[in-house]
């Protein structure tokens, strides 16, 4: 116990003496918060479209998305840490879904599920937004028209090491490069 | 198969029916606009005919044409099970129509939607507002001179998102 913050202490000397090696708690604690939050996403569902029915079958019994420790919908945006985009978003509903996404609290992440979520799908058309990353940053796109529950399992497979691994989502490396440039700006 | 309603109609407004026919049974009754709605009235109305169900009500484009629109309206009697089809032409400099929600409440949204999509003004209607449209959108995206894939979003689109490659490669038309 007495090894875990010493920074009131000046902390333990560092190999040869030098720097203290506070950054070691840091370092710990990352992968320990990336591992808890993996395991327990909180999802809000953004349900359009056909896809919706695979979504339901991927969340019962059958395939059983609680597996994953990702079965709770969470019917405000606020409590949500993923928000799943199902099915082909037309123009019209541009302004909710931004506003959804931005009542997200951070970290937050996003997945496309099928093909219209992801680029449009086969409608090319004057109504329907070729892939929701026009609107929002999106970290996971699922193939499939509609994809399969594997399909889907696989894609919260992907998000889950990509969480795992501690890498940034798309929403804050986009913060981290808007403070860079302003940065430089400034 | 209604060629019975199709001569009630020709005999009842003998000026108004421009012309009928008879496609693998399904009769088509092209009446004049100024008549369009007294005909309706009368298919719907009169115990010869009794259309009582507004089936579907659409539009169709011609941009070569003179009058440029169609406007379609399906109607099916529950009595007898006939069905028919009635047409009438509408101009595009003067791009109006009777509505028929006088007749049928559910004649509503269809006509909303015909508006909506191509932009066939119904007169009497109590509400035409676009319907599946937002109301910024400008233009009748189902007119064949809308540029199909014009775009009108109403939040502004990301330029940093990665380049989406074409889904198919571009065929010659």
């Amino acid at each position: 116990m007495g090894g875990v913050d010493d920074r009131s202490a000046g902390g333990p000397a560092g190999p040869g003496g030098g720097a203290p090696p506070f950054g070691w708690l840091t370092t710990k604690a990352d992968p320990l918060f990336a591992w808890a939050r993996k395991w327990s996403l909180f999802q809000y569902d953004f349900v359009t479209a056909c896809c919706a029915m695979e979504f339901m079958s991927t969340m019962c019994a059958h395939w059983d998305m609680a597996r994953f420790g990702a079965e709770i919908p969470r019917w405000s945006p606020r409590q949500a840490d993923v928000l799943w985009v199902v099915g082909t978003i037309v123009h019209r509903q541009g302004p909710p879904l931004k506003r959804i996404y931005d009542q997200m609290c951070e970290p937050k992440w996003v997945v496309a599920f099928g093909t219209c979520a992801s680029v449009g799908g086969f409608y090319d058309n004057y109504s329907t937004v070729q892939g929701i990353d026009k609107i929002i940053p999106c970290d996971i796109y699922i193939p499939g028209c509609p994809p399969r529950p594997e399909q889907v399992l696989d894609g919260l497979m992907l998000l889950q090491e990509k969480i795992g691994r501690g890498e940034l989502s798309r929403w804050q490396e986009e913060q981290q490069k808007k403070a860079a440039a302003a940065k430089l700006a400034g | 198969m209604s060629q019975r309603l199709v001569d009630l109609v020709k005999s009842r407004f003998p000026q108004g029916v421009l012309e009928s026919h008879d496609f693998r049974g399904d009769d088509t009754v092209v009446v004049r606009r100024e008549d369009y709605l007294e005909v309706v009235r009368f298919l719907k109305d009169s115990p010869g005919t009794a259309m009582d169900f507004f089936v579907d009500l659409t539009c169709v484009d011609w941009p070569e044409r003179k009058p440029r629109f169609d406007v379609v309206l399906h109607l099916k009697s529950f009595g007898s099970g006939e069905r028919l089809r009635v047409k009438t032409g509408v101009p595009e400099d003067d791009c109006t129509c009777p509505s028929l929600t006088g007749l049928w409440p559910a004649a509503n949204w269809f006509e909303r939607e015909a508006y909506d999509m191509y932009g066939v003004r119904f007169s009497g209607h109590p509400d035409l507002r676009r319907i599946l449209l937002y109301e910024e959108f400008e233009g009748h995206p189902l007119r064949k001179d809308y540029p199909k894939e014009k775009r009108q979003p109403l939040v502004p689109m990301r330029d940093d998102a990665p380049p989406q490659p074409p889904p198919f490669p571009e065929r010659p038309h």
